[in-house]
């Protein structure tokens, strides 16, 4: 077992120009927000991100240039935020691309990614003009003669992953949901995973069954502690809603530009993901975990 | 009760089809508080699934969820799981009812939440499918909750998002969608169900003092109309009340009052 500890400027650039990125989590709850924030500032280009619901990380990898193609089930924040006005932008101009799965479809592809399989067969998507759109294919089961969507096997290069605790190794734990997690970092090639909390292999050994990732499948650890904000991390953290109003009122005001605008003033304009942390305010941080709290089971 | 909305209408009237002891995957916002109102009048023993990976959810007043992922979502929950999970119990068969809105839906029920305008050129790019196309493939019987205007109720959706009965007839079966069925559509105007042979769009019943005429009027292709159209009863002060505790948080008592 290797010590995988590393910053997340370092862990960032172990993605490269034209990589598919899969970012777990699932639209605000658990985004590995700090490694996201890290690959922004990269500037890479021509990456695709995947994704099983897309909250507004993708308009602003989209307003840094660097992103053609988004692999997701659903883009934007939620109903009370409205359409996602940039992503809009680029993907009705032709900029960029959505190829467009079903949720299930979505998590079946990390799935079969994950399994080493090349496709795995479902009984969703079927006659819908998603599966047309795609060219979905069909199987016939080779016992029953049933016709079932196989979707195909998806293997990210690169799955950035937000957890409550992991050792040096790279023995990640997680509390609450999974989301599609484990599939997305087993199914993809180089595995980077911040952590609130880097722990002990003895902490991580006295909780064994929480632990959702062995070492031997993790390439990088970083330490990032609120490394989910201003989304939500469960059971420690809520998601920063007045943090997403104040970005839409942005988009509302200035149109794409709002995109950039965002990146260099929340991840440019610091030298870390910490120093973003403190511009938002310890105030703000203690609401937001009193919240989560509030929510816990007794 | 004359100052009811019509997202309150809809929502309870779909939350009177939920019976007892089932299993009901429901999305945020309006089928959630239907569901929510469910367990609190006539199915207290109601099950609510979220697509998040929670079963058996029992709502905060007042702060609901706005996403199925986040926290708020897992109040009083039973079991966590994952996404994934969550939507492999569906395929299974375990869920007896599915509940889905649309930016658009036609007369077999097929719906649209991806483009208006076609792929190739979109006028509009919608957010997509999220689960609703794996909620109306794979749950038992699926409830589509929307307001009735003729912008909604086309004779052909620009795009199927998520299948209906597709082209009518036995055309979903034969497309492999072995499982679901489309159970009714609730609007502010009325409740519709699918004619069991063409599976066209048919009106079952009236909300209280809706005429036919205007469900017509409000419907962009040509309606079958049941034999005996019914009128459903109007919301009860006691469904009002509930479901606007459980959206508005409970009412807080003014400063100075006995």
């Amino acid at each position: 077992m290797a010590d995988k500890r590393m910053t997340a400027a370092q862990a960032a650039a172990l993605v490269r120009d034209g990589d598919h990125v899969a970012i777990g989590g699932t639209l605000y709850s658990r985004t590995p927000m700090a490694l996201v924030f890290a690959l922004l500032r990269s500037r890479r280009r021509h990456l695709t991100v995947s994704r099983s619901l897309a909250c507004y990380e993708i308009e602003l990898f989209l307003s840094t240039g660097a992103l053609d193609r988004v692999v997701t089930s659903w883009v934007g924040i939620g109903l009370p935020w409205g359409l996602p006005q940039i992503f809009r932008h680029y993907v009705e101009r032709g900029e960029a691309s959505y190829d467009e799965w079903s949720h299930l479809a979505m998590g079946l592809r990390y799935k079969a990614g994950a399994m080493g399989v090349p496709f795995l067969p479902t009984l969703t998507m079927l006659g819908s003009d998603l599966a047309a759109t795609l060219d979905l294919q069909t199987v016939s089961c080779p016992y029953t003669g049933q016709r079932l969507a196989a979707v195909p096997a998806l293997n990210p290069d690169v799955a950035l992953i937000h957890a409550h605790r992991a050792d040096m190794f790279g023995n990640v734990q997680v509390d609450g949901y999974r989301h599609m997690d484990v599939d997305i970092a087993r199914a993809a090639r180089t595995v980077i995973v911040s952590a609130e909390q880097i722990v002990s292999t003895e902490q991580i050994a006295a909780r064994a069954d929480q632990t959702m990732l062995p070492h031997f499948t993790v390439d990088a650890v970083v330490e990032a502690p609120h490394g989910a904000y201003p989304h939500e991390c469960y059971g420690l953290y809520g998601p920063d809603l007045a943090h997403f109003d104040a970005y839409v009122a942005s988009v509302r005001e200035l149109g794409p530009a709002a995109g950039l605008r965002y990146v260099q003033q929340n991840v440019d304009a610091h030298a870390d993901f910490a120093a973003f942390l403190a511009a938002a305010g310890p105030g703000r941080l203690a609401a937001l975990e009193a919240e989560a709290r509030e929510l816990l089971p007794e | 009760m004359s100052d009811v909305t019509a997202d309150e209408l809809m929502a309870i009237t779909a939350s009177r089809l939920l019976a007892d002891d089932k299993v009901v995957f429901a999305g945020v916002g309006m089928p959630l508080l239907a569901a929510g109102l469910a367990r609190r009048t006539h199915a207290p023993r109601l099950t609510i699934v979220l697509e998040g990976g929670i079963i058996g959810t029992s709502l905060l007043p007042g702060k609901l969820p706005i996403s199925t992922n986040e926290m708020r979502a897992a109040y009083g929950a039973q079991m966590l799981t994952d996404i994934t999970d969550i939507f492999l119990y569906a395929q299974r068969g375990y869920f007896d009812y599915g509940f889905l809105g649309a930016a658009q839906v036609d007369m077999y029920g097929n719906l649209n939440t991806s483009v208006i305008g076609s792929m190739a050129h979109p006028r509009v790019r919608l957010p997509g499918s999220g689960g609703a196309n794996d909620i109306i493939s794979l749950c038992n019987e699926v409830f589509i909750v929307t307001q009735h205007e003729p912008r909604r109720f086309v004779p052909r959706v620009d795009f199927i998002t998520s299948p209906g009965y597709l082209s009518g007839g036995d055309s979903r079966v034969r497309a492999g969608l072995v499982g679901g069925s489309l159970g009714a559509v609730v609007t502010d105007l009325a409740l519709l169900d699918f004619e069991p042979s063409s599976r066209r769009m048919r009106l079952r019943a009236l909300q209280a003092g809706v005429t036919i005429a205007q469900v017509r009027a409000q419907t962009g292709f040509d309606l079958l109309i049941d034999e005996e159209v019914g009128e459903l009863p109007p919301p009860s002060a006691e469904e009002v009340a509930i479901y606007r505790e459980l959206r508005d948080g409970p009412e807080r008592v003014p400063a100075g009052a006995a």
